[in-house]
């Protein structure tokens, strides 16, 4: 059964990309959103088998390569770690793939995405059911070569492609520490296998190791360059740059990829590693600090944006910082938890955005929107959900994932922890801020577009809405169903293992700091009402009031320029050189150029020497005949 | 003043370089450097036979003989090449000839 899970998604892309353009592409469509289901079925029957104390297995497929004693084979590892993976990544892209069939209906090459969506999964589940390190990577590198083709699916959208490009070259940074990191470990462990990794682990708690001259703890090390590459496939701060770009392929490629499920690779492969990382002290620190910092810069981004894909991205990006600084703090499980929360509610999100975008004829700026709520009441409830969930509104799925993360931020006695928790209300409050502000600029308020768009808004069709339905369904009871086994009473029973649980608290929070978190939360709903829903004016006024702060908000902090000028430019620049003087002047100039170049001027004066003319050739011949008779009588 | 084998063969010599010249001066007819041609073979064959006689030796003069023959056959066909060329042409003007130029 695990085994067809994987790959059923595989055959239904090697259906698409095979066979599919001889049939209609209604075929291509249903089996792969077919294939999906079943998988989608499959995992939750797994989860539910794990959801006991049943211990890790391992389903040995094959040996991959072997080369002296660096072994990998490719095999299933499932613990209640992968299961969770599992019900997350099939249940959100089976409905995906479903939701797809209507709102690519009149895209071109259907085929073609259903079969990029089907590898994208593929991918994901090698990732997330690896046994070792190599065959993780191998998950990783495919999921970023699937979301390339997908960011860039509608090629001829030069804006597109570039965002594409964009998201391959940031997260190669990050892959490259990661490889280094693998490296790293079989340097030091002997193996990538994930078992003798980990029990290994505490022999190295005080090995040092030398790079660069300086002596690192070994184990602090190798978490850092692993989570370098976690850096880059879950959008942190410093290497989040490409996320909002990401936002130009189809929305329900958002929806998968860059919003529940590759993004979370990173916080999935810290969980993953969560023995090794439980001994990485410093690197632990720099979790929590990047973690929280990307939380809070991305959702003061968010606050300002107009494209409504946009402004979830950021909230993605911001959501993603919790689960960072809650895995820095040795919570692995409300981080994972979060994760699957988070990958309900923002998938949600996405395909409801996606849905208001299909209705407004791929409008996205939400300044354009407006009093949607009468023409697209199930999208606009939908939205609803999803954000109530997304702020944590008490017995939907994020109140659960994301108080357990403040709870433990609160009573963690790591270093930072406070520091995070503080960051963490605030970022609670502007998510609140802008979850609101996304739903009265687009449902409430009066109409900002023109009439006949929004006249012709419709609903969209069922197969649309389905999708959103299991989704609301995982959004609203996720938590409630969930929570004691990640989090609460039974969570020894339930992990079982597969996570490191030593940090993980699980008390009730001092009345007083409950209600500080929930009334930011009001004040940040309160706040978006008072300015997009009372008093238009508001808004205006303040970002003229305070026009710098507006302008560094709008303009993403200028990460894009700044980068533009370290790295692109003099890149660019480096590159030109290279390639005007080193390889044209250089290298082509004095080489094959050169030579004919020689070639062409040396015949070309020999050529005159050939006139044509009598006399010229008997002039030389009789001075030739000179010269030899000269030559024969003087020696 | 006797004549001496030197003075046969300066006037060799001046034949020769008169029909050198006549062949790197001449800009204009064709048929002028086939008689220049037939200059240096007379001044060859004014060596050979000055040497036969002064060495007494008969075999100088039988070349002689046979560079006549053939400067006669040589003269003939480079008449009738030329012949031909003036008909393709319809000059023989040595300066415009150079279809051979590279």
């Amino acid at each position: 059964m695990p085994i067809l899970l994987v790959f059923l998604p595989f055959l239904g892309f090697l259906f698409c990309s095979f066979l599919g353009s001889k049939f209609h592409y209604r075929i291509s469509q249903i089996l792969t959103t077919f294939f999906l289901f079943i998988s989608a079925i499959f995992s939750w029957i797994l989860f539910f088998q794990y959801l006991g104390s049943k211990n890790t297995e391992v389903i040995y497929l094959f040996n991959w390569f072997t080369s002296g004693n660096f072994v990998a084979d490719w095999s299933i590892r499932i613990d209640s770690l992968t299961t969770t993976m599992f019900i997350v990544v099939c249940s959100v892209s089976a409905c995906v793939h479903m939701y797809s069939i209507g709102y690519m209906a009149e895209d071109s090459s259907k085929i073609r995405f259903m079969g990029y969506l089907s590898l994208f999964t593929f991918f994901m589940l090698t990732l997330v059911s690896s046994n070792n390190l190599l065959q993780m990577f191998f998950g990783w590198e495919g999921v970023g070569l699937a979301s390339y083709l997908l960011i860039g699916f509608w090629n001829y959208k030069s804006s597109a492609n570039k965002a594409a490009i964009k998201a391959f070259v940031v997260n190669r940074i990050g892959d490259f520490g990661f490889a280094l990191g693998i490296a790293g470990v079989f340097y030091v462990f002997g193996t990538v296998d994930f078992d003798i990794i980990f029990n290994n682990a505490y022999k190295y708690n005080e090995e040092k190791i030398s790079f660069l001259f300086l002596n690192f703890s070994t184990i602090d090390f190798l978490c850092f360059l692993l989570f370098i590459g976690a850096m880059g496939k879950s959008a942190q701060l410093g290497l989040h740059t490409w996320l909002p770009d990401a936002m130009e392929g189809p929305t329900p490629v958002s929806a998968l990829i860059h919003a529940a499920t590759m993004v979370t690779a990173g916080v999935f492969m810290v969980a993953r590693m969560s023995p090794l990382f439980e001994f990485a002290y410093t690197t632990n620190i720099f979790i929590i600090t990047i973690g929280s910092l990307t939380a809070i810069f991305a959702a003061s981004i968010a606050l300002t944006q107009n494209d409504i894909k946009r402004v979830i991205a950021y909230s993605t990006c911001s959501q993603l910082g919790y689960m960072f600084f809650a895995a820095g703090l040795g919570a692995y499980n409300s981080s994972i938890f979060h994760l699957m929360t988070h990958g309900f509610f923002k998938a949600l999100l996405f395909l409801s955005a996606g849905s208001v975008i299909h209705a407004m004829h791929n409008e996205q700026d939400m300044m354009k929107m407006g009093g949607l709520f009468k023409k697209l009441p199930f999208t606009g409830i939908m939205m609803w959900i999803g954000s109530l969930a997304i702020i944590g509104f008490p017995y939907f799925s994020g109140y659960y994932s994301k108080e357990s993360i403040l709870e433990n931020a609160y009573l963690s006695s790591s270093y930072f922890s406070m520091f995070a928790y503080i960051v963490g209300i605030i970022t609670a409050l502007l998510t609140a801020f802008y979850s609101w502000r996304l739903l009265f600029l687009t449902f409430h308020g009066s109409n900002r577009s023109d009439e006949k768009t929004y006249m012709l808004a419709h609903e969209s069709p069922l197969v649309m809405k389905l999708p959103l339905i299991f989704l609301s369904l995982g959004t609203i009871f996720s938590g409630m169903l969930f929570s004691d086994f990640y989090i609460g009473n039974y969570k020894k029973e339930f992990w079982n293992d597969a996570i490191v649980l030593m940090n993980a608290y699980h008390h009730h929070l001092p009345f007083t700091q409950t209600l500080i978190i929930k009334s930011s939360v009001a004040f940040g709903i309160l706040l978006a009402s008072v300015m997009y829903f009372y008093n238009k004016g508001l808004p205006y006024k303040i970002s003229s009031t305070f026009k710098v702060i507006y302008l560094i908000s709008l303009n993403k902090w200028y990460f894009d320029e700044i980068y533009n000028y370290l790295f692109v430019k003099p890149y660019f620049y480096i590159a030109k050189l290279f390639w005007k003087r080193g390889d044209e002047n250089l290298i082509d100039g004095y080489g094959p150029n050169g030579i004919s170049k020689i070639i062409s001027l040396g015949s070309y004066y020999l050529s005159r020497f050939q006139s044509g003319y009598l006399f010229h050739y008997a002039f030389a011949m009789l001075g030739g005949l000179v010269i030899i008779l000269t030559w024969f009588i003087y020696y | 003043m006797s004549i001496a084998l030197e003075h046969y063969l300066f006037l060799g010599a001046i034949i020769f370089t008169i029909g050198v010249l006549g062949i790197f001066l001449n800009k204009k007819n064709l048929i002028i450097i086939l008689m220049s041609i037939e200059l240096i073979l007379l001044s060859v064959n004014i060596n050979f036979i000055a040497f036969s006689s002064f060495l007494n030796e008969i075999s100088g003069q039988i070349f002689a003989m046979l560079t006549l023959t053939v400067a006669a056959a040589e003269a003939a066909i480079g008449l009738a090449i030329l012949v031909v060329f003036f008909r393709n042409l319809g000059s023989i003007e040595v300066n415009k000839i150079n279809n051979l130029k590279g």
